[in-house]
């Protein structure tokens, strides 16, 4: 069992300063991370997701527990002693070193010989299609260019796992998605562990294997990109990942009652009792005729998003709601401000949180 | 833009070296003609009492390495003046060590606190400037000399018997100009630590690298205008050195600038002194361009 994580933390904390004075970055985190796996900690900034992948890396200890590489305590090993690498969020490139020297560095610490850092440097590098840049310093790539040799240098050395800080947020969007989808091939190729941290959403659902969404210092849920948008435990994460609508219900035996009297089927073992219940708003249907619904309710606000429009909409009850209304599928434009129409909710699309 | 208008551009591009024609004057004046006239003087002979008589002679610049037999007339080398020297550059060298040694992690130290305690440590170390370096070359002649108060202590506490006999001596000569040139190496480290990126530290020793290998093969080669500009500091005032080496030093423990001072004053010998100061002038010049050739070429290597 132990073999096939890559990475684990055992109720890993840490805090910062003593005393009335003390920060808890992060309470009491366990984690498993499988090997070969891409997988990403997603959360707000300040919810500690950068300290753990310090503590993974080795640049602070933690307050108490451990970390655990291929099943192995490295909770005292220093960095430089520890088969794991960092791409930075700022790339921290050696100003002084060109390309070549840069991505060479690694090997060149671990006193490998010439011929073989030079045969590894020159993959590297044209992994990540630089290797007519080669000779260059730094200060003469652009921001995307020294991203990957950033990407290449910690990759050189063929560490066992790859730690990736915010590495794409200086980027602009294109570049941005032009380097999600070549870090995931990378990824795909190498067969390596990647830790990847952001908090951005969108690039943790499109990249990653598995995601663990924290909050003050805790981790709040991990799972595939899928259970962790369809299935959000709890306000926090559903939130966090993606628009929902939390609506107030009150929750029996497997139906969910909304404003006093309409009822819904959710999954049998919801939590029982009041509770907020959480529907995406793809997941939010819009009759024309509101009769035929089990819900009605008034348009408050049209948004056109070209593809499809958001309908912003007070339910009876008084619960604001939105729909993503696609036109092309429902045969016709959104409802316009003021019109009454009925609301119905995709089936098993509604989902009962914890809090 | 019109022809008119270009024309009155080019005017002033012309003309605008003449907004640094005073500066430009006084650095003629009082840069170039001092050493013009030590230039001229090295080459004249030595009047009676002091001065120059206008007739021209090398024997200033023979003399400065090369001493006359008054009985036979040979020539032999000045041994007095070559242990000068070499006294002056090695001092000079050792104290821009040293300064280097204690500065590194004082301006490390003070460019990683923040901002405000930074601030504070900065203005400690001016405050030394604050004195006149005679009676800061004094003080130090009280604290080390035989009767002085790191002797009469030492012997207080039983330490020692007898005093330490650490005045007049090379050694005082050194612990005088680091203590005296000191901040002059912390101020241009601190600068050039101050602009490092720590976070390369982290990069460094992430891929691997031992401490000591993140010291040499990062920290240092990107600071590197700074320890060059530090030594340059140290090592250009330690060589003409005059009050320390003098009040330190004693009259046996003499350095270049003692040895220029004699010649202008007991001596009269004014051409052999102007001699020794273009030469030190020259050894200045050279050791500059030997270091920052050896600093250059660390860097390209990698």
């Amino acid at each position: 069992m132990p073999k096939e994580n890559a990475i684990e933390t055992r109720s890993s904390r840490k805090v910062y300063g003593a005393g009335s004075e003390a920060v808890v970055a992060l309470d009491d985190v366990s984690i498993a991370i499988r090997k070969g796996e891409f997988f990403t900690l997603l959360g707000p900034s300040g919810c500690g997701k950068t300290t753990l992948l310090r503590l993974i890396a080795g640049f602070e200890t933690p307050t108490s527990g451990h970390i655990l590489l291929n099943g192995q305590d490295i909770t005292d090993v220093p960095p430089n002693r520890r088969p794991v690498n960092t791409v930075f969020q700022s790339y921290a490139l050696f100003p002084h070193l060109s390309v070549r020297e840069n991505v060479g560095f690694g090997l060149q610490m671990k006193g490998r010989p010439a011929s073989e850092i030079g045969t590894k440097v020159e993959r590297a590098l044209s992994m990540v299609q630089l290797g007519a840049m080669a000779d260059r310093k730094p200060a003469q790539l652009s921001g995307g260019q020294q991203q990957r040799v950033a990407l290449a240098r910690a990759l050189a050395p063929s560490p066992e796992v790859l730690l990736l800080d915010e590495p794409l947020s200086a980027l602009d969007l294109k570049l941005r998605k032009e380097m999600q989808s070549e870090l995931k091939r990378l990824q795909h190729e190498l067969g390596i562990t990647f830790i990847f941290v952001t908090h951005d959403q969108e690039e943790a659902l499109t990249m990653s294997d598995r995601i663990g969404v924290m909050s003050s210092g805790r981790l709040l849920q991990i799972g595939s990109p899928r259970e962790i948008y369809n299935h959000p435990v709890n306000r926090f994460v559903a939130d966090f990942i993606g628009e929902t609508n939390f609506i107030p219900a009150d929750v029996h035996d497997g139906t969910a009652t909304i404003a006093g009297d309409i009822a819904m089927q959710v999954a049998p073992d919801s939590p029982q009792g009041r509770h907020t219940i959480a529907v995406r708003p793809e997941h939010v249907r819009i009759l024309n005729d509101p009769a035929a619904a089990p819900m009605r309710a008034t348009v408050t606000d049209t948004t056109y998003f070209g593809t499809d429009s958001h309908v912003r909409m007070l339910l009876q009850g008084g619960t604001e709601i939105v729909a993503r209304y696609q036109s092309e599928a429902a045969g016709g434009d959104a409802p316009t401000t003021g019109t009454d129409v009925g609301v119905s909710f995709a089936p098993g699309s509604v989902q009962v949180l914890q809090d | 833009m019109s022809a008119r208008e270009e024309a009155e551009t080019r005017r002033d591009a012309r003309n605008t070296w003449l907004l640094s024609a005073p500066a430009l004057v006084i650095l003629t004046l009082a840069a170039a003609g001092p050493l013009l006239i030590m230039l001229v003087y090295s080459f004249l002979t030595p009047g009676d009492y002091g001065n120059v008589v206008w007739k021209f002679s090398t024997d200033a610049w023979v003399g400065t390495i090369l001493s006359k037999d008054i009985f036979d007339g040979t020539y032999s080398l000045a041994d007095a003046h070559l242990t000068i020297f070499w006294r002056s550059v090695k001092l000079s060298l050792i104290t821009t060590l040293f300064t280097f040694i204690v500065g590194f992690p004082t301006a490390w130290f003070i460019a990683t606190r923040t901002a405000r305690t930074r601030t504070a440590l900065l203005f400690l170390i001016t405050i030394p400037f604050w004195t006149n370096l005679l009676i800061r070359t004094f003080a130090i002649n009280q604290i080390i000399r035989n009767e002085g108060i790191l002797n009469t202590f030492l012997i207080y506490l039983g330490v020692i018997d007898t005093p330490l006999v650490i005045i007049y001596s090379d050694f005082a000569v050194f612990l005088g100009m680091t203590y005296v040139y000191l901040p002059l190496m912390v101020l241009p480290l601190f600068a050039a630590i101050d602009r490092f990126d720590m976070k390369l530290l982290e990069a460094a020793y992430d891929l691997y690298a031992t401490r000591l290998q993140v010291l040499r093969k990062v920290v240092f080669p990107i600071v590197r205008p700074g320890i060059v500009a530090g030594s340059i500091l140290v090592f250009i005032p330690s060589l003409g050195a005059y009050v320390t080496p003098r009040i330190l030093g004693g009259g046996r423990n003499m350095m270049i600038g003692n040895f220029i001072e004699l010649q202008f004053g007991q001596g009269r010998n004014w051409p052999l002194g102007a001699a020794l100061s273009v030469l030190l002038l020259l050894i200045v010049a050279a050791a500059l361009v030997v270091y920052i050739r050896a600093t250059s070429r660390e860097t390209s290597n990698g």
